[in-house]
């Protein structure tokens, strides 16, 4: 009796093709739906309208104003507490200083107590107004702390064109 | 002479490193992917602060105003030229927040999302605008920077 010779079976291979179909399709849902997203943070301000605010219990503690002043090109020009107009090349910086004198001081205003009012000029860029309330709302130490100074930051009312 | 007949089989690449760069793009974009609803604008370039951080709670009812540096208002994904039709759009939100979800205008918070060039006098008149609608909470947003932005050196 004669028998055949049985073919060698062919080598059993997984199917890649769809997989990768999977993995590539899924790859390009996951770039298309990447979005970078920058750290944002917020300076959180509470302000009724005028009427309210005028009824409200007065603070003992005078108002500070912080005036901005614009160029004509709408940089600043100057930054003043008060009557007090705040030279040198970093203003800002100088407001903090005196801000955190005044709530530092035992006989002074606490940080909860005191109140800041932004005057702006109307053309003036908003970035210096952001710089005004950072100066004015906290610093960080050399350690990354964060230290609150005056928590109550409110606008006047927008001044002409 | 006698030629041995040449063995003619398929030529598959090695797949593997590739499959295996792609899973690894894969994994990355999985953990990276956010779904957040972050209401952000490519037209407005946020002036930096170093203690704008993220708020460690989302707001319960935000609203949130874009304002370019050219003076355009921006509101639920519409350029607006005119302050009047952005007041219209926030009384008409408004109603809707107070009619059918019973959310106070008072607890409502508007964020306002400022170009760092934009005009601050625009910034106040959206604050005056939403005062005369009764909103009272503000956020005024900045981008987080690790550098100090007021100058001077770092206090102890």
């Amino acid at each position: 009796m004669k028998f055949r010779t049985q073919e060698p079976e062919p080598a059993s291979m997984l199917q890649m093709t769809p997989m990768i179909d999977i993995v590539f399709q899924l790859l390009v849902f996951f770039i298309f739906t990447f979005k970078i997203v920058l750290p944002e943070g917020d300076f959180n301000i509470r302000m009724p309208a005028a009427t309210q605010s005028t009824t409200s219990t007065p603070s003992e503690t005078p108002l500070l104003e912080v005036k901005l002043r614009a160029t004509p090109d709408r940089e600043l020009a100057r930054v003043q507490l008060g009557e007090a107009v705040l030279g040198g090349e970093q203003p800002f910086f100088e407001l903090q200083s005196r801000i955190r004198g005044m709530i530092d001081d035992a006989a002074g205003p606490t940080a909860n107590d005191q109140e800041v009012e932004i005057d702006a000029d109307f053309g003036l860029k908003y970035k210096y107004v952001m710089r005004a309330i950072t100066a004015i709302t906290g610093y960080i130490d050399e350690n990354g702390q964060r230290h609150p100074l005056v928590e109550r930051v409110r606008f006047a009312p927008p001044r002409s064109q | 002479m006698r030629f041995r007949p040449k063995k003619t089989g398929i030529v598959e690449g090695d797949l593997t490193p590739m499959i295996d760069m792609t899973f690894q793009l894969i994994a990355f974009f999985m953990l990276v992917i956010n779904f957040s609803d972050a209401e952000q604008d490519q037209r407005v370039t946020l002036p930096e602060s170093e203690l704008a951080k993220p708020p460690e709670a989302p707001y319960e009812h935000p609203l949130t105003v874009h304002l370019t540096s050219d003076d355009q208002y921006i509101y639920g994904g519409f350029a607006m030229d005119d302050l009047g039709q952005l007041r219209s759009e926030l009384v008409r939100e408004t109603q809707v927040l107070e009619r059918y979800q019973s959310i106070a205008v008072a607890d409502i918070t508007i964020v306002i999302r400022a170009d760092e060039d934009a005009k601050v006098g625009l910034v106040q008149q959206i604050i005056q605008a939403c005062q005369d609608l009764k909103f009272e909470r503000f956020a005024l947003r900045g981008q987080y920077s690790d550098a100090r932005t007021i100058g001077g050196a770092q206090p102890r």
